[in-house]
C-alpha cells in the first residue's frame, strides 16, 4: 500500500469540494434553463478556454488539482494553455497545433474507446 | 387570468402547472458524485507523480484512465444509470465527454461501422471539440498579438 | 353519413369494430394494464438486429394477430390505414409490405390510430366491408430519432413522457356486433406556442380542448353523456391542464375523464415521470383495455380523443413551437 503514502488528504478534500461545486453549477443550469447536455458541455469547455487564456483558471488548478482539471472546464483550460505554449515555441503555427497537441491523449482515447465499445457492446433499454 | 387568451398567458400557466425538477436533491447528488470522480482523478494524479511522471503527463494519464473507465461503463449499459442519478455530477467531468462520444457510437452501430459509428460518433460531443479547439486557437492568436505588441512597445 | 356542425360526421349505419389486437414491450408488461394485451414481449429487440426492425415486427405481428382473431380472410380486407412515428413512417410500411392489402400510410403523430379509425369508418360507410387500421411506436427507436442515444447519461425532466413500445390494430366492418363508431370529430391544428419538447402534454392539451368542445357543440351532447372520455397521450401534466381548461370553458369533465398515458404506466413504481406517449399509447390502451370494457358493456359510451404533437427533431432544433392535433371518435355499444 505504498501508493497511500503519496496522497495528500488536504489536497484531496479541496479537489472533492471544487470538483463537486463545478458539477453543482452544471446541475443548476440543467434544471433551471432547459439547456441540453451538449450545450452545457460547450459552455464549460469554452468558459475553461477563456478563463485559461486570461490566466485565471491557473489559480483554480493550483488550488484544487484534479478538481479543476477533470471537469470539462479543465479540458478547455488545457486546450488554451497548449495553444499559448505553442505560440511561445513556434509562433502563429503553434496557436493551431498547441491546443490539440496538449489534449490529444484525451480526444484520441475517447474516439478509440468509443469505437471499441461499439464493436463489443450494444445499446440496451433503460429499465427505468 | 384565462390561460388560453394569448400564447404568453398559456406559457405562464403551463410553467406554473408543470412539476419542477427536485433541484436540491439533484444538486446534492451532482456534488458528491462529481466530487468523487474528481477525487479519483486526483488519486491517480498523486500515484503518477509518485512514480516520477511530469505534471502534464500525469494529467494526460488521468484523462485517459477516466475516459476509458467511462467508456467501459457505457459499454456495460451502466453509465446511463449513473447519469440518471447524478446528472451533472457525471456529465461535467471528462467522463461525460467520453459517454457522449461512446453512446452515439453504440446507438448508430446499426447504420454500419463507417457511416454509423464513424459518422455519428460526434453527434453529441462534436460541438465540444469545435468550440473548445476554436476557442483555444483564438486564445493562442490573441496571446500572439499581445506578445508581439509587447515586444514592439519595448 | 351526415355532416354535423363544422367538424363532425355522424354515421347512418355505424361501422362496427369487429376485433382488435395489441402487442406491447416489457415495460408496458410491468404496468397496470398488462393482462389486457394480447402479447407482452420480453425484450425490446424481439430477436431483431435493430430497434427499427423490431418495431416493424411488432406492427406486423399485431396485424397478423387481429386478422386471425377476427376470422376475416385477409383477401376480404379492402384497405389498410397505418402509421407510426419514424421518419417517413418506415415501421408500418416495412412491417406491412408483405400484407398484400391496399395500403394507405397516414401520419398524425400520436393521434395516428384514431385518424386511421376515422378514415376507415368513412370508407366502410361509403363502399367497403372490411378495413384494417394500425399504429405503432417503440421507445428505443423514438429516443434515437427524437432525443438522445439510449446510453447517454442524461436526466429526464419531470414533465417528460415515456414513449410506449407497442402496437395496436383494429378491423372495422360494415356488419358486426359492435362496438360501433357513431361519430367522428376531426381536429384542427392548434399551436399555443409551447416550445419545450419535454412537455408534450402541455403542447397538445389546447388541441384536445378544441376538439372536445367542437364535438360537444356539433353533436349537442354534454360531457356526462359519455361513460368515459379518454385522451390519447396527454400524460399527467396534460391531463390536469385539460381538466382546468375545460372547466374554464364551462365543461366539467373531472369525473369521467382519463388519459391513456396515465393509465398504461404506474407513475410511482415505473418512474415514467409524466406518463406514456407515442402512437402505440392510445392504440394499445384502446385495443387492449377499452375494447374489452366496451364488449363487456362496462363502458357503453366512449369518447376517444387521440392527441398528437406535430413536430420533429429538426423543427425543435430550429426553435419552432409544437403544433398539436386531436381527433375524436365516439364509440358506443
Amino acid at each position: 500500500m505504498d501508493w497511500l503514502q503519496s496522497i495528500e488528504w488536504m489536497g484531496l478534500l479541496k479537489c472533492f469540494v471544487i470538483g463537486g461545486l463545478l458539477c453543482v453549477i452544471g446541475q443548476i443550469l440543467i434544471d433551471k434553463t432547459k439547456l441540453t447536455p451538449a450545450r452545457i458541455l460547450v459552455i464549460y469547455v469554452t468558459a475553461g478556454a477563456i478563463l485559461g487564456g486570461l490566466g485565471i483558471y491557473q489559480y483554480l488548478v493550483e488550488f484544487a488539482g484534479a478538481g479543476a482539471t477533470v471537469p470539462l472546464t479543465g479540458f478547455g483550460y488545457n486546450l488554451a494553455k497548449g495553444a499559448i505554449n505553442g505560440v511561445k515555441e513556434s509562433g502563429i503555427i503553434g496557436a493551431f497545433t498547441g491546443g490539440v497537441a496538449a489534449s490529444a491523449g484525451g480526444i484520441a482515447a475517447a474516439v478509440f474507446f468509443g469505437y471499441i465499445a461499439s464493436l463489443i457492446s450494444k445499446p440496451k433499454m433503460k429499465k427505468e | 387570468m384565462k390561460p388560453l387568451d394569448s400564447k404568453k398567458d398559456y406559457q405562464n400557466y403551463v410553467d406554473q402547472k408543470s412539476p419542477n425538477s427536485p433541484i436540491l436533491k439533484n444538486c446534492f447528488n451532482a456534488f458528491w458524485v462529481g466530487g468523487l470522480i474528481c477525487s479519483i482523478g486526483q488519486i491517480i494524479m498523486y500515484i503518477c507523480k509518485a512514480r516520477g511522471f511530469s505534471q502534464e503527463m500525469s494529467g494526460t494519464i488521468v484523462s485517459i484512465i477516466l475516459i476509458g473507465l467511462s467508456a467501459f461503463l457505457t459499454g456495460l449499459n451502466i453509465f446511463n444509470k449513473i447519469g440518471k442519478f447524478a446528472g451533472a455530477g457525471s456529465l461535467i467531468p471528462i467522463t461525460g465527454f467520453s459517454n457522449s462520444i461512446v453512446s452515439p457510437a453504440m446507438e448508430y452501430k446499426s447504420e454500419g461501422y463507417v457511416m454509423g459509428v464513424g459518422g455519428k460518433m460526434f453527434t453529441v460531443a462534436g460541438p465540444v471539440l469545435v468550440f473548445g479547439i476554436s476557442a483555444s486557437i483564438i486564445v493562442g492568436l490573441v496571446y500572439l498579438i499581445f506578445n508581439t505588441q509587447a515586444i514592439t512597445l519595448v | 353519413m351526415k355532416k354535423l356542425g363544422k367538424q363532425t360526421i355522424k354515421f347512418d349505419t355505424p361501422p362496427s369494430i369487429t376485433d382488435v389486437a395489441s402487442i406491447v414491450g416489457p415495460k408496458e408488461a410491468n404496468g397496470p394494464l398488462a393482462k389486457y394485451f394480447d402479447q407482452c414481449l420480453e425484450d425490446e429487440f424481439w430477436g431483431e438486429k435493430t430497434w427499427e426492425k423490431s418495431e416493424s415486427k411488432i406492427i406486423k405481428e399485431t396485424v397478423n394477430t387481429v386478422i386471425s382473431k377476427s376470422g376475416v380472410p385477409s383477401s376480404e380486407i379492402e384497405y389498410c390505414f397505418a402509421g407510426d412515428l419514424l421518419n417517413q413512417c418506415i415501421s408500418s410500411s416495412f412491417g406491412l409490405r408483405e400484407l398484400n392489402i391496399p395500403f394507405l400510410g397516414i401520419f398524425g403523430a400520436c393521434s395516428t390510430f384514431v385518424e386511421g379509425l376515422s378514415l376507415g369508418a368513412i370508407m366502410i360507410e361509403s363502399c367497403c366491408n372490411h378495413v384494417l387500421c394500425a399504429a405503432s411506436s417503440h421507445f428505443c427507436s423514438a429516443e434515437k430519432q427524437f432525443r438522445f442515444p439510449l446510453e447517454l447519461g442524461n436526466q429526464r425532466p419531470p414533465t417528460s413522457q415515456w414513449t410506449v413500445t407497442g402496437s395496436g390494430s383494429a378491423i372495422i366492418s360494415k356488419d358486426g356486433s359492435g362496438p360501433f363508431i357513431t361519430h367522428i370529430t376531426s381536429g384542427k391544428i392548434v399551436d399555443m406556442g409551447i416550445k419545450d419538447a419535454n412537455n408534450m402534454g402541455a403542447a397538445m392539451a389546447p388541441a384536445a380542448l378544441d376538439t372536445l368542445i367542437c364535438h360537444f357543440k356539433d353533436t349537442g351532447r354534454s360531457p356526462n353523456y359519455y361513460d368515459a372520455i379518454i385522451t390519447g397521450d396527454l400524460g399527467h401534466v396534460g391531463k390536469d391542464i385539460l381538466i382546468d381548461l375545460a372547466q374554464d370553458k364551462g365543461y366539467n369533465i373531472k369525473s369521467n375523464y382519463n388519459d391513456c398515458g396515465v393509465l398504461i404506466f404506474d407513475k410511482e413504481k415505473q418512474d415514467t415521470h409524466a406518463g406514456g406517449s407515442g402512437c402505440g399509447c392510445c392504440a394499445t390502451v384502446f385495443s387492449g383495455y377499452f375494447f374489452k370494457q366496451l364488449k363487456d358493456k362496462k363502458i357503453k359510451r366512449l369518447l376517444l380523443i387521440a392527441t398528437g404533437a406535430l413536430t420533429n427533431s429538426t423543427s425543435t432544433q430550429q426553435g419552432e413551437s409544437i403544433p398539436g392535433i386531436a381527433h375524436a371518435i365516439s364509440i358506443e355499444m
